[in-house]
């Protein structure tokens, strides 16, 4: 018998686990192929909806399924988190103390917002990264009646689109609730432009013009003292409602088997192997590979080792290489949006955004959890 | 002196060089050395730029077969 594990029930996780039982579906039948998934919760969120918990659009209870009902038959669920890897003799042992080894793993156990790493900010800003969070955004932002707003972002950080999001969508808001004469709003961002795509910074920028918003680049903050935030280039912003997009790292438990920095694990960026172990996968947010951290980079990642895996097992070769391929909506503001698709080789070529692009969104929103289920 | 660490972000549009190699600064200790290799020209500017920008060490800035290396000594 062949034994796959997945390790994480997230987007990648899910999505692979329930690929390879499709294409695996007659070996795990006949039991020659165990196919098992451990995870850290019984329940999936819909992690992207956050950003519209934060406006009122979503309610936080319209993001979860449970994860058991999300898979395909056959799939061996177990919520009991792994606590340590031993990747060179292929098993991992539980928090329940339990061992399980494998002929492959794939890792995907996905990334956490740690606002705390900048002094400050924790205590001072609000995001979108937990449902607790995002209810208080929230709260925050319908409450504001004018004032000084700041967006600042932490690198690296989930979802690169997100800054941008945020910031049209407070525009959107504020001019809805007719407050828009009193707020000031300053987008802060890393590098030298407003966005790490080139033509999605030029594109921002010309709307951030017209829609009076106010931008600094090369703002990486230090610290959050009082009502001023202050960055590593020696710049000060001042605010009385600070949005942050917290620094992510990875989760704790990839740091505490010293497999690799800030919880990113080294990956090979065609195959998707963990560095040195053939067997080994990685996919998501848990990589170190320099490509968004984002939720249809997990998709098309997982795609390629359902392919790949599968293959693996039933004739002894793989399919193919991951290209890099992301696909990223961008919200523009309350009903406009377009998109951003780009791999390693391929730049993206945004278009002006449209409400038709807007609604697709929010119907994926939707259709999400026919994607997670590897139906679409 | 280590070796430099290497930050590979060849191919990378988004976060991009520069974003890679603010995010591998704060994992390195004040004195170590970073490399990043990128395919993007811009890189070879703006990475300069944001070195000199918050007062690390730029020590070496070249071109090899399309890909542009900027080697980095971390100082505060």
């Amino acid at each position: 018998m062949k034994k796959i594990l997945i390790v994480g029930g997230g987007m990648g996780g899910t999505i692979l686990a329930n690929n390879l039982a499709r294409r695996l579906r007659k070996e795990i039948d006949d039991g020659e192929v165990k196919l098992t998934m451990l995870s850290a919760s019984d329940r999936h969120m819909y992690q992207p909806g956050l950003l519209y918990v934060a406006f009122g659009k979503m309610m936080p209870e319209e993001l979860y399924r449970d994860q058991a009902s999300l898979l395909e038959p056959g799939i061996d669920f177990h919520v009991d988190p792994v606590a340590s890897f031993n990747l060179g003799e292929s098993r991992v042992r539980t928090e329940s103390d339990r061992e399980y080894d494998y002929d492959y793993v794939a890792v995907a156990t996905g990334s956490q917002a740690k606002p705390e790493n900048v002094p400050g900010l924790m205590e001072n800003c609000h995001h979108v990264y937990t449902e607790e969070a995002a209810l208080k955004t929230w709260e925050a932002l319908s409450n504001f009646e004018g004032g000084k707003v700041a967006v600042v972002t932490g690198v690296p950080h989930k979802c690169p689109m997100v800054p941008l999001e945020i910031t049209f969508m407070m525009h959107d808001y504020f001019a809805d609730r007719g407050i828009l004469d009193k707020v000031d709003i300053t987008y802060t961002y890393p590098i030298g432009r407003l966005h790490s795509l080139v033509n999605v910074g030029k594109w921002a920028q010309k709307e951030f013009d017209r829609m009076g918003i106010n931008y600094e680049t090369l703002f990486n903050a230090k610290e959050v003292d009082g009502k001023q935030v202050h960055s590593e280039e020696g710049s000060t912003v001042d605010y009385d409602l600070l949005i942050g997009i917290p620094p992510h790292k990875g989760m704790d438990v990839i740091e505490d088997n010293e497999l690799g920095t800030s919880g990113w694990l080294p990956t090979d960026r065609a195959t998707l192997n963990i560095e040195g172990h053939d067997n080994a996968f990685v996919l998501g947010d848990t990589t170190n590979l320099p490509i968004s951290k984002a939720g249809s980079t997990a998709h098309y990642e997982a795609e390629v080792l359902g392919e790949n895996i599968a293959a693996q097992v039933k004739y002894g070769r793989r399919v193919r290489d991951y290209d890099g391929k992301v696909f990223c909506f961008i919200e523009a503001g309350k009903d406009r949006a377009t998109f951003a698709s780009f791999n390693y080789t391929t730049p993206p070529d945004p278009q002006p955004p449209t409400e038709t692009v807007h609604w697709f969104k929010l119907a994926y929103n939707r259709l999400y959890w026919n994607s997670v289920r590897g139906l679409l | 002196m280590s070796e430099p660490r290497i930050v590979d972000a060849r191919g990378s549009f988004c976060p991009g060089p520069l974003m890679e190699l603010i995010a591998a600064m704060k994992e390195i200790e004040v004195g170590d050395e970073l490399e990043v290799l990128s395919t993007d020209a811009g890189s070879a500017s703006d990475v300069p730029e944001w070195l000199d920008k918050v007062g690390h060490e730029q020590v070496a800035n070249w071109e090899e077969d399309g890909v542009y290396h900027i080697r980095a000594r971390k100082a505060k």
